[in-house]
């Protein structure tokens, strides 16, 4: 069973429509109770990272996650702020992250004044994986995705960053470290390259 | 590479999709459902849904409308029209749309704006500015689909909705719209270079490098447009169109 964590912060309808779109049932939930018996996670957002962690606490999700993910090996794929919440810390917030990855949320930084790009990264951009992984399986090289963020991983492991993206300098667009693997952008929004990302979330990892 | 969005701007009326000129004279060009389901089979960047009635008839978004429409789309969604409540904003969230547009309601209640961007995140709220030059020729903000002037300067507005939270603003010359003779890139400049938020051009696209024209002179972050992408031709036959994915990527190279 594919559980989306409904903690409260995420466009939980768009995941479930392209997921119905591709044929693959799932759950959305926030009871701990179902995700500690799904197989297959998602963990999505939108917002900041301390309200996204908050939200976690409060719906006593991080225990099972913990358990579910770091114990059991269950996959979990996190979008935007989700997999900003598997890092250490973010600037932009107080809360620690769930510490799954060795890496750190940092706000955009343009060296140059003016700064040559707006912040948010806002639209679409080619990902490019760095490495093969079950999930970038069949990645046609023009491969586009929807991005709306501030913040985004700095990781310490060169080795988690799974596809890069670029907005003024190269950006981990994804990662993977074992089971836990995660987007910056929004597939749910990407037409078919979120299609394909999701089927091989759902049929080859 | 980042590419600028490029943005179908679709207007509804009585559930049907129209265009207008200068916010008039609306024309009916389909079912939207059908108009949709075109847009995404192109995959669009993006795209918006103004029902233009919405607040003139104190409704309600219809939110049934836009359930089909996220159910059938699989690009960014915005929606504006008759919000004016929190609730609201999170039914249509819930539906699929990541992106609310609050116009006239802004100015009857600008701590609604503020409100909504606290409890939603200001990228969820976008701030939609529709504006006409008055006798002297200042740039005015006008409310209610173009019916009541705001007595504010867009500039003033747009700074105004920046501090509330909006996290992106929808700029629409109401001159221009419908017209096809390219944007009006100083009222886009003006705001754009007053405001940190990305700004969406909209009103008076007609070709592709019009779309390139407000990004790169008028310092838009994304180009909307509706003429250009549902008609052709010189006596407006209704076709839907969209540019490939290459002919953009060449225009904003």
């Amino acid at each position: 069973m594919l559980v989306i964590i409904d903690y409260g912060v995420g466009n939980l309808g768009s995941i479930a429509n392209m997921l119905k779109k591709i044929g693959a049932p799932a759950t959305i939930s926030a009871d701990p109770e179902l995700v500690a018996r799904a197989d297959k996670l998602i963990l999505p957002g939108v917002g900041a990272f301390d309200n996204g962690m908050r939200n976690l606490h409060e719906r006593r999700l991080v225990d099972v996650l913990n358990q579910r993910v770091l114990r059991d090996g269950v996959p979990i794929l996190g979008l935007c702020i989700g997999l900003q919440l598997f890092a250490q810390r973010s600037e932009e917030g107080q809360l620690p992250g769930l510490g799954w990855l060795d890496a750190e949320v940092m706000r955009f930084k343009f060296t140059e004044q003016p700064a040559p790009l707006k912040i948010p990264h806002m639209g679409w951009n080619i990902v490019t994986p760095c490495q093969p992984h079950p999930l970038v399986t069949d990645w046609p090289p023009d491969s586009r995705f929807y991005f709306v963020h501030s913040y985004h991983l700095v990781c310490h492991q060169a080795s988690d960053v799974l596809a890069q993206a670029h907005y003024g300098y190269p950006l981990p667009a994804m990662v993977a470290h074992g089971n836990i693997l995660g987007a910056q952008f929004h597939p749910e929004k990407s037409h078919q390259f979120g299609m394909r990302l999701f089927r091989n979330f759902v049929e080859r990892v | 590479m980042f590419r600028p969005r490029v943005i179908p701007c679709l207007l509804l009326k009585n559930k049907g999709l129209v265009k207008t000129r200068q916010f008039k004279d609306p024309i009916y060009l389909g079912d939207p459902i059908n108009v949709v389901k075109i847009f995404n089979d192109k995959e669009v960047d993006e795209l918006v849904f103004l029902d233009i009635l919405a607040t003139v008839e104190k409704r309600r978004p219809p939110f049934e409308l836009l359930s089909k429409i996220a159910s059938e789309c699989f690009m960014p969604l915005g929606y504006g029209g008759g919000i004016r409540d929190l609730a609201d904003i999170q039914t249509l969230l819930g539906l699929g749309i990541e992106k609310v547009i609050i116009n006239s309601f802004a100015f009857e209640q600008p701590t609604f704006v503020q409100a909504a961007a606290t409890q939603f995140g200001s990228q969820s709220i976008v701030v939609a500015i529709d504006v006409r030059r008055d006798f002297l020729g200042r740039y005015q903000v006008y409310t209610n689909g173009g019916r009541v002037a705001a007595s504010k300067s867009p500039i003033q507005w747009a700074q105004e909705m920046e501090k509330c939270g909006a996290g992106e603003l929808l700029l629409t010359a109401i001159e221009r719209d419908g017209m096809m003779n390219g944007y009006d890139l100083n009222l886009i400049k003006q705001v754009a270079s007053a405001v940190g938020v990305p700004v969406v051009a909209c009103g008076g696209a007609g070709s592709v490098s019009h779309l390139a024209q407000a990004v790169r002179e008028g310092g838009a972050s994304a180009a909307a447009a509706g003429s250009l992408f549902v008609f052709q031709g010189p006596h407006r036959a209704v076709l839907i169109t969209y540019p490939s994915a290459a002919d953009l990527h060449q225009a904003f190279a």
